[in-house]
């Protein structure tokens, strides 16, 4: 590896110069010790329930689904029926996420399920979410032996299976969510996904399944038990 | 890339007679400016934000030595690595090295103005890698060797058919009389084409839109989900970002990616958002064993505490270009560099120097409509002023200007001359024009009516009319 330490002294040195006196260090290190929430729009301070409602509104507004569900029970038949509807093949690998685990995907015995991360030709995923995004109906992924990231990118259909109670409203509310669940940390990859993959590079057209999945399906568990 | 900055004016006059082009660039950006005005109307905390953008980018310039500690310092925590490099050589070099060190040969790319700006791809072709655009506009354009002509659009310029021209003659392993008559036709050929190279790629490159100081995360912000594929299927991460991109937390981060998806597609937040903090951790069974940060200064940090330190707030949404009427009337490419627009006109002065680039703050109506709609409140106007001014300091104006406005300032000073000797001049010119109303020709004034006509002055000057209305108050 090359020797970038005289360019990072000329680099920083250059900065301190040009800037004067750095008396703004103790007010940058508070900053970052407190990370102090900047203006946060109305739209999604409101009751849990509002929210919930905000994101499925959101979410459909940029092409995805939402299906919702009383219990994850009724997953292996929303699934099977979801990709029947699309004449999909029933073969879904599934994240290896034990929020997963209570999903009886034996009452459907047509159901392929196999899991771990996305290998090339698996073309529908099943993964779980950490928060949801009411305020602009983003979901709200992170990686990790139970979530894979490749899950989220890789195959054609991605279905994420979303309990109510993992809807908040704001970025920074799924900050603190965050920060709560892993203290001083950072998993190596945040994914905040809002509707499938799309472009607009040709004539602006907006097209959907430019490299990530074509459909985003989001089931919402509205039992937040188990 | 070589830049053709100083031939703005032939560009621009090129530009102006490409009929194909006209007729592209007459349709593409109205789109945009219409999906950012109901984005930032649905908003009503819009206008707002953009203050506290405009604040927290004023405070990370004036504390940006502390937030680039902090940040290189979470990433090694995290088992990262951050290579400082003050030139483009040098980053050049430290990406060429990462590669040579994995032995790699393909290297797919995220959409990066960095890289552009560095001129990575020949870089890495020219030492016998194989770089790989994977942002479909950038793919097509890496494909016709062209540079972008957008900075979130790079291949707008092009029609539906000269993308199945380019993809007819690349892919030549499909069949040469396949269908291509649509977009989705298209896209989804490069989706898999590509998805081929991403599976190839032992490297992969992105750029990044911020940097986390309290985190030390990057995150890139798409549509296609390129970005990450590029991320996570190559062995190794390479980030390349320069240092204005840092931001301290991830509520300051959250703060800006309120204004960048808006301002730039009208979206209210684009597709893919992610946040890459390290190598993949123990038991991750994927993403990336090597993260790195080339972290490069090349010019910025000479542009702190000088007339042009606002311009480092810049977020490279492109709502400047999108809203202004040279943009639109000679597409990027004219101005000869990688960042077109009001943010090229005066981005590339500063990066390439006044000589080379000294065109492209002349090039402006001053209409203003950059700086209205530029998420950072950035002053674009009055910055393209202060490049005349160190242009008509550093005497790089045409003899025949600098005479003229030797002339002009000489009287401007004299102000009993001047508004007698322009009372004279309206006075004959007024007489001499009254025929037709209008001069298609003027002595010392070619280069104006050359393009249009001049009206002939009709009663009397501003100061004279400015004089009686003041008298009449």
């Amino acid at each position: 590896m090359a020797d970038t330490s005289s360019a990072r002294a000329q680099i920083l040195g250059g900065i301190r110069k040009a800037l004067g006196s750095a008396d703004g260090a103790d007010e940058a290190r508070r900053r970052l010790a407190t990370h102090p929430r900047n203006l946060v729009p109305a739209r999604a301070q409101i009751p849990h329930a509002d929210q919930v409602e905000l994101f499925a509104t959101m979410a459909t507004e940029v092409a995805a689904t939402v299906e919702r569900l009383p219990s994850l029970d009724e997953v292996p038949r929303a699934v099977a029926e979801y990709l029947a509807g699309l004449n999909l093949p029933a073969e879904i690998r599934v994240a290896p996420d034990p929020k997963l685990d209570a999903v009886p995907w034996d009452q459907r015995p047509t159901l392929t399920v196999t899991r771990g991360r996305a290998r090339d030709p698996d073309a529908i995923s099943v993964t779980g979410a950490f928060a949801a995004v009411a305020e602009t109906g983003t979901l709200m992924l992170i990686s990790g032996p139970e979530h894979p990231t490749t899950l989220n990118f890789m195959p054609d259909t991605h279905i994420v299976v979303l309990k109510r109670g993992e809807v908040v409203g704001t970025y920074e509310d799924a900050w603190d969510r965050l920060r709560a669940a892993m203290p001083g940390a950072m998993p190596r990859t945040v994914n905040l996904i809002t509707g499938p993959s799309r472009t607009g590079d040709i004539e602006q057209r907006i097209e959907l399944g430019a490299h990530g999945p074509r459909r985003l399906h989001i089931l919402l568990i509205e039992d937040d038990a188990g | 890339m070589h830049p053709t900055t100083h031939a703005f004016p032939e560009n621009a006059r090129k530009a102006l007679s490409d009929e194909r082009l006209q007729k592209v660039l007459s349709t593409a950006g109205t789109g945009f400016v219409e999906k950012r005005r109901k984005a930032a109307e649905r908003l009503p905390e819009f206008e707002a934000l953009r203050d506290q953008g405009r604040d927290l980018k004023n405070h990370v310039l004036a504390n940006l030595d502390t937030y680039l500690e902090a940040f290189e310092a979470k990433v090694t925590e995290q088992g990262g690595h951050v290579h400082w490099c003050r030139t483009d050589q040098e980053a050049r070099d430290a990406i060429l090295g990462i590669c040579r060190k994995a032995n790699a040969r393909t290297v797919t790319k995220g959409k990066s103005m960095i890289a552009e700006e560095i001129g990575i791809n020949d870089y890495l072709e020219a030492n016998g890698l194989i770089p790989i655009e994977t942002d479909l506009g950038e793919y097509i354009i890496q494909l016709r060797h062209e540079p972008p002509s957008h900075i979130i659009a790079p291949a707008i310029h092009l029609s539906k058919e000269d993308v199945a021209e380019t993809f007819r003659d690349a892919h030549t392993e499909l069949p040469r009389d396949r269908l291509l008559d649509e977009p989705k036709v298209l896209i989804a050929e490069a989706r898999q084409v590509l998805r081929r190279k991403f599976q190839e790629a032992e490297v992969g490159i992105t750029g990044a839109n911020l940097m986390i100081a309290e985190t030390g995360s990057t995150i890139i912000v798409t549509n296609e989900g390129n970005g990450d594929l590029t991320q996570i299927l190559p062995r190794i991460h390479v980030v390349i970002a320069t240092i204005d991109k840092v931001v301290p937390t991830l509520e300051d981060a959250t703060l800006v990616l309120r204004l960048l998806a808006r301002s730039a597609t009208g979206q209210e937040a684009s597709a893919y958002t992610t946040v890459s903090t390290g190598p993949k951790r123990p038991g991750d069974v994927d993403g990336p064993e090597e993260f790195h940060v080339v972290l490069l200064d090349n010019g910025r940090s000479a542009l702190l505490g000088t007339e042009f330190q606002d311009v480092l707030r810049c977020i490279r949404c492109g709502a400047c270009m999108n809203h202004c009427p040279v943009y639109g009337s000679v597409g990027g490419h004219a101005y000869g560099w990688v960042y077109p627009g009001p943010i090229g006109s005066v981005m590339q002065p500063a990066l390439l120097g006044v000589k080379e680039a000294g065109h492209l703050p002349n090039a402006s109506t001053f209409c203003g409509r950059c700086e209205a709609v530029c998420p950072m409140r950035i002053p674009l106007p009055k910055m393209m002023r202060h490049w005349r001014e160190k242009e008509f300091e550093q005497g790089l104006q045409p003899a025949t200007m600098r005479r003229g406005l030797g002339v002009w300032g000489w009287f401007a000073r004299r102000p009993a001359l001047y508004h007698a000797a322009t009372r004279m001049a309206v006075k004959a010119l007024g007489a001499l024009g009254r025929g037709k109303g209008r001069f298609a020709r003027l002595p010392l004034a070619e280069g104006w009516t050359r393009h249009r006509d001049m009206p002939a002055p009709e009663g009397k000057t501003f100061q004279q009319q400015w004089a009686e209305r003041k008298g009449k108050r």
